[in-house]
């Protein structure tokens, strides 16, 4: 098939709908390479949208190329749990094998490599995506086996099955891991509920004239029970969930939304890659009954393009509950209770987990965080009344609609109901999944997982909060260790101050640029960080973080920019010690290598003589002589 | 009702509903910074000059609805000194300079450092490798200045009817491009008479053959400081209320 | 009763960069008030004196810098100047952001000697980049000086002028925080 072809062929698949660009971008891609200048015209042409709109999709997006990258692209998961099982040293053999340097094509155009952010395979890494599949486990050998497998051109289908295997590593399940509700099982009880409380309304009023055509109390008295229950989303923000699904109910408007972030992105968190592995039922099924508590009948899984491999199985399962009447029209029987559910990937974008920039990038835009007011539930999707809930969110509400409010909140802790999946990785024995009640001690996880000579913990990841052994007491829950489940484990040989630098390369990489705080302060922050590494940095450098973060703090435009300067706070104050200890005592030095800075010179003449060479340290009365 | 206030530096500024904080500020005289505001669009909220503090909480003034009994803070050191950061912060991140730029003295940016009295861009400078697009008959940009306040874009957009312009990238390196395969200005159906041509704030979009035209003395905001230009922000009609 | 003492005179020494020397022109506009401002400093190294080195004589209170920085002996010079001066003041625009010489940053200096030394026209065959040991070598980036030492005080301007220099020294000179108003304020 030629590339026009190609083309329309994506097209016509999504009806040349704009606002599904995020997905017919993915699709030509994969067919095509990359997206080409023509490409883009192309499209834009198919979506009747201008083709600066679409080239701009195109552009914000790390998995999308608007220059060719390779027919392979090997993108190596750069968290700090990676490094510290040595990715860096294997994707710089990798570069050798394959004779390029990271971050470029090779010569023969066959391949590039360079790092990713995050992928989600914390407890299971250093782990690389190829092509956006995903690849846990690597090793040398495993590199060497690759680089040759490229070498040869071997279709990523041909290459060895086991090595696409990811594991879920469940070490402890608590009520939602271990759920065994069946596909429908809740939404049969809520409707059971509800037309339990039909009949008993019928037989109070007054007349059977205003009993046949009050409206179904069902949505109603399952959203009683979510506000029963105290759920409190799970994604990092905590906002309570009956407010916001009754927020949206009341909200004016014809049609609504139900959408499920499924973009996690912060690093370190891997719950909800399991989660829809394992329980991806139950999550459907929250979905679902959020859909019939607001009246919307439409849903969108958001996905983040590093799950890419869960895309065929969740779209099987999609098929399923449809074939049981689960989805689809008239659910369960239910005249009017129509329902149906659409995946659709993200392209390695961590500000798409923000909820509005998510609803941006479902849209077909840049993922660029909105203004609010107005919110979601009032003005999300295509304007209209939306709920955009967490993967762990909508599974805890399916098992609430199903077992009732009460029930849940006899787990956790008064302010805290329920239980959280925490996803453990780092330096401990057992990383991976476990479920814990909220109000369970950092102390006790760090027990259970075996994690010794502990150092730190970083806490809902960069934008958390880190921890050391004199906070180990405290708990895991919104009123006091608030997270969305991200748990990094730093022993005591780790560099707190690497961590941290790790941490701001990444919210510089990620900020969406929109505004200027956010956009300029995080690279102004990377460039401190780095000239502290590279041992440049003095007590100026460490007030210039100071005075960067409150102005951040203040007028960043969303939580990126707010948390961005978080592990440098945090860890001033806590681990100040791993910074001074990288500083010269002068009270100021250039950013930059004052010698290296003389390098084109001495190139171009040839010179490498006494006077050809600067230091970075101010000369001595006896040198200037 | 006109009679809703809000309170701004102790001073009771009258709003209608549907206005923002800056909208109805700049309405009654109050000069609040900005640089992605303008009298004719709907509020953007991007540059975050603007600011400010609502009962003791931070607040971009140009997109927060004004709300009766609000206590704005504006004029404060405290929110003076971010301002000053985040000019300093656009100041490294383009290559503005003014010596040689053809909107020196008409230019926003350049106001507001002196209006704020900014000596120094503080951080160190960036120095990036923009393009200059001279590619057009009439119209060169000057790709070096760009604050990425998306006035061009809007107005292309929502007044031209045109969509010449839009940003890529992400972060730091999002930049503006344009709406032709070749990346020109000069194939797409952009005109000197675009209102996207006279929006840009700073030297980006500028009329071939006519810079420096106007004798120092004599440019928009040398004899008087910005603030002083507060009349000429009165929000319109159009920017206010819902976006259509 | 003795007469009270004559307060000492500041010393201040000045230096050109990467400048053009124009922001020591615009110094001189303050005409007949450098006869004032006489009776209030000295001057250590400047081009009105023939000292080679800021500090030969002694500490200085204030030393004021024309020009960004884009070459070794810039450097040296800058240091010597941070070593030995209490107060340092960026002059003007090249001093304070890299001015007109750092247009030159977005390209790389390695093509430019090339173009200049060996490719243009009219060169005569076998010109190359120059190389005497003398002759200090080219950064390849020119840089603002408070990006190579710490700077206390910044006055920008291409030149600024002789009057918002005047304001400028004054203020300082009496203890007062340094305040430009619109119109001494510029950056062009």
């Amino acid at each position: 098939m030629n590339d026009t072809d190609a083309i329309k062929d994506v097209l016509l698949r999504h009806g040349n709908d704009g606002t599904r660009l995020m997905q017919i971008l993915r699709e030509t891609q994969e067919a095509l390479g990359w997206l080409s200048p023509t490409t883009l015209t192309a499209i834009a042409k198919g979506v009747g949208w201008p083709r600066a709109k679409v080239e701009g999709t195109a552009g914000f997006y790390s998995f999308f190329h608007t220059q060719p990258m390779g027919k392979y692209r090997v993108l190596w998961s750069d968290n700090i749990t990676d490094r510290m099982l040595g990715s860096q040293d294997l994707m710089q053999a990798m570069c050798k094998k394959l004779w390029l340097e990271p971050g470029h094509v090779s010569e023969d155009g066959l391949v590039s490599v360079d790092t990713t952010s995050c992928t989600g395979m914390c407890d299971q890494g250093p782990a690389v995506l190829v092509n956006y599949r995903a690849i846990p486990h690597m090793t040398l050998e495993r590199v060497e086996q690759m680089a040759e497998l490229i070498r040869n051109e071997t279709p990523i289908t041909a290459w060895p099955a086991d090595w696409f295997a990811i594991e879920d590593n469940i070490r402890r399940a608590d009520v939602m891991l271990a759920c065994v509700m069946l596909p429908g099982d809740a939404l049969k009880v809520s409707l059971a509920r509800g037309a339990e409380a039909a009949v008993e309304m019928a037989s109070n009023e007054r007349s059977w004239r205003e009993a046949v055509h009050s409206a179904d109390p069902g949505p109603g008295i399952t959203l009683d029970e979510i506000k029963k229950s105290g759920l409190r989303g799970r994604g990092g923000a905590g906002f309570t969930t009956g407010l916001k699904w009754e927020a949206c109910r009341n909200a004016p408007g014809q049609t609504r939304y139900v959408i499920c972030n499924a973009d996690e992105g912060e690093p370190g968190t891997f719950k909800d890659r399991v989660l829809l592995t394992r329980q991806p039922d139950l999550v459907f099924e929250g979905m679902t009954i959020a859909a019939y508590v607001i009246g919307a009948s439409r849903g969108y899984l958001y996905l983040r393009g590093e799950y890419r491999y869960l895309l065929d199985p969740l779209n099987a399962l999609l098929a399923s509950r449809r074939a049981q009447g689960l989805l689809g029209t008239n659910i369960l029987g239910r005249a009017g209770f129509d329902f149906d559910i659409e995946v659709h990937l993200g392209a390695g974008a961590y500000i798409c987990g923000e909820e509005s920039a998510l609803i941006e990038s479902l849209e077909g835009k840049r993922g660029v965080p909105r203004n609010r007011p107005p919110y979601p539930v009032t003005h999300g999707f295509l304007n209209q009344p939306t709920v955009v809930n967490n993967v762990e969110t909508f599974a805890a509400a399916a098992m609430i609609a199903g077992r009732g409010g009460d029930w849940y909140r006899s787990f956790g802790t008064a302010k805290s109901s329920g239980t959280k999946i925490l996803s453990i990785s780092g330096d401990c024995e057992r990383p991976g999944i476990y479920e814990y009640p909220f109000g369970v001690s950092v102390r006790q996880v760090l027990e259970e997982c075996g994690a010794k000579n502990v150092q730190a913990v970083q806490i809902s990841g960069p934008s958390g909060i880190c921890v050391g052994p004199k906070e180990f007491g405290r708990c895991i829950a919104f009123e006091d260790i608030p997270t969305a489940g991200s748990f990094m484990i730093f022993d005591q040989s780790r560099d707190i101050f690497e961590v941290v630098r790790n941490f701001i390369h990444f919210f510089a990489h990620e900020s969406c640029g929109f505004c200027t705080p956010c956009r300029v302060g995080t690279t102004l922050l990377k460039n401190l960080m780095d000239k502290i590494a590279a041992g440049h940095g003095t007590q100026y450098d460490l007030k210039e973080i100071h005075q960067l973060n409150s102005v951040m703090q203040v007028s960043a435009h969303c939580g990126l920019g707010h948390t961005a300067c978080n592990p440098l706070v945090h860890t001033l104050e806590k681990f100040r010690p791993t910074y001074e200890r990288r500083l010269k005592s002068l009270d100021f030095e250039p950013a930059f290598d004052l010698d290296g800075a003389l390098s084109h010179s001495r190139q171009m003449t040839g010179r490498d003589d006494a006077g050809a060479h600067l230091s970075n340290e101010p000369e001595t009365a006896a040198e200037k002589a | 009702m006109m009679n809703d206030t809000f309170n701004i530096d102790g001073q009771e500024v009258p709003f209608t509903p549907g206005q923002t904080v800056m909208q109805a500020a700049l309405n009654a005289g109050v000069f609040i910074p900005h640089l992605c505001y303008h009298p004719e669009f709907h509020p953007h909220g991007s540059c975050k000059l603007c600011t400010v503090k609502v009962n003791g909480r931070p607040a971009t003034s140009c997109t927060l609805p004004a709300a009766v009994g609000m206590e704005v803070e504006s004029n404060t050191p405290e929110i003076l000194d971010k301002r000053r950061v985040l000019l300093q912060m656009l100041l490294v991140e383009g290559n503005h300079f003014c010596p040689s730029c053809e909107k020196s003295g008409n230019c926003k940016l350049q106001a507001l450092g002196y209006e704020m009295e900014v000596f120094t861009p503080h951080f160190n400078q960036f120095y990036p490798d923009r393009p200059v697009d001279a590619s057009h008959p009439e119209v060169l940009l000057d790709f070096n200045r760009c604050i990425l306040c998306e006035l061009c874009i809007r107005a292309s957009a929502e007044v031209d009817g045109k969509n010449v312009f839009a940003l890529s990238g992400r972060g730091i390196t999002k930049h503006l491009i344009v709406n032709a395969e070749s990346g020109k200005l000069a194939d797409t159906n952009f005109a000197l008479t675009d209102k996207a041509a006279q929006v840009c704030p700073v030297g980006v979009i500028l009329e071939k053959r006519q810079g420096f035209v106007v004798p120092i003395g004599q440019r928009h905001y040398d004899a008087a400081p910005i603030s002083a230009h507060v009349a000429e922000f009165k929000p319109t009609a159009a920017s206010q209320g819902e976006r259509s | 009763m003795n007469a009270p003492e004559k307060p000492a005179k500041l010393k201040v020494a000045t230096c050109s960069l990467a400048g053009c020397f124009g922001c020591h022109m615009s110094f001189l506009d303050i005409d007949e008030r450098l006869l004032t401002l006489l009776e209030l400093v000295e001057f250590d190294r400047s081009p009105i004196t023939d000292i080679k080195h800021v500090g030969a004589n002694g500490p200085c209170d204030i030393g004021i810098i024309e020009g960004g920085v884009c070459n070794a002996e810039n450097v040296h010079v800058l240091r010597e100047f941070r070593a030995n001066c209490k107060i340092l003041i960026a002059l003007g625009a090249c001093a304070v952001n890299g001015g007109l010489p750092a247009q030159r940053n977005h390209l790389d200096l390695r093509n430019i000697l090339e173009a200049v030394y060996a490719t243009d026209t009219g060169l005569a065959s076998g010109t190359q980049v120059p190389n005497d040991k003398e002759l200090p070598l080219t950064l390849n980036k020119v840089y603002p000086i408070h990006e190579v030492v710490k700077i206390d005080y910044f006055v920008p301007g291409c030149p600024p002028s002789g009057d918002a220099i005047w304001k400028f020294l004054t203020d300082l000179v009496a203890g007062h925080t340094p305040h430009l108003g619109h119109g001494l304020i510029h950056y062009d």
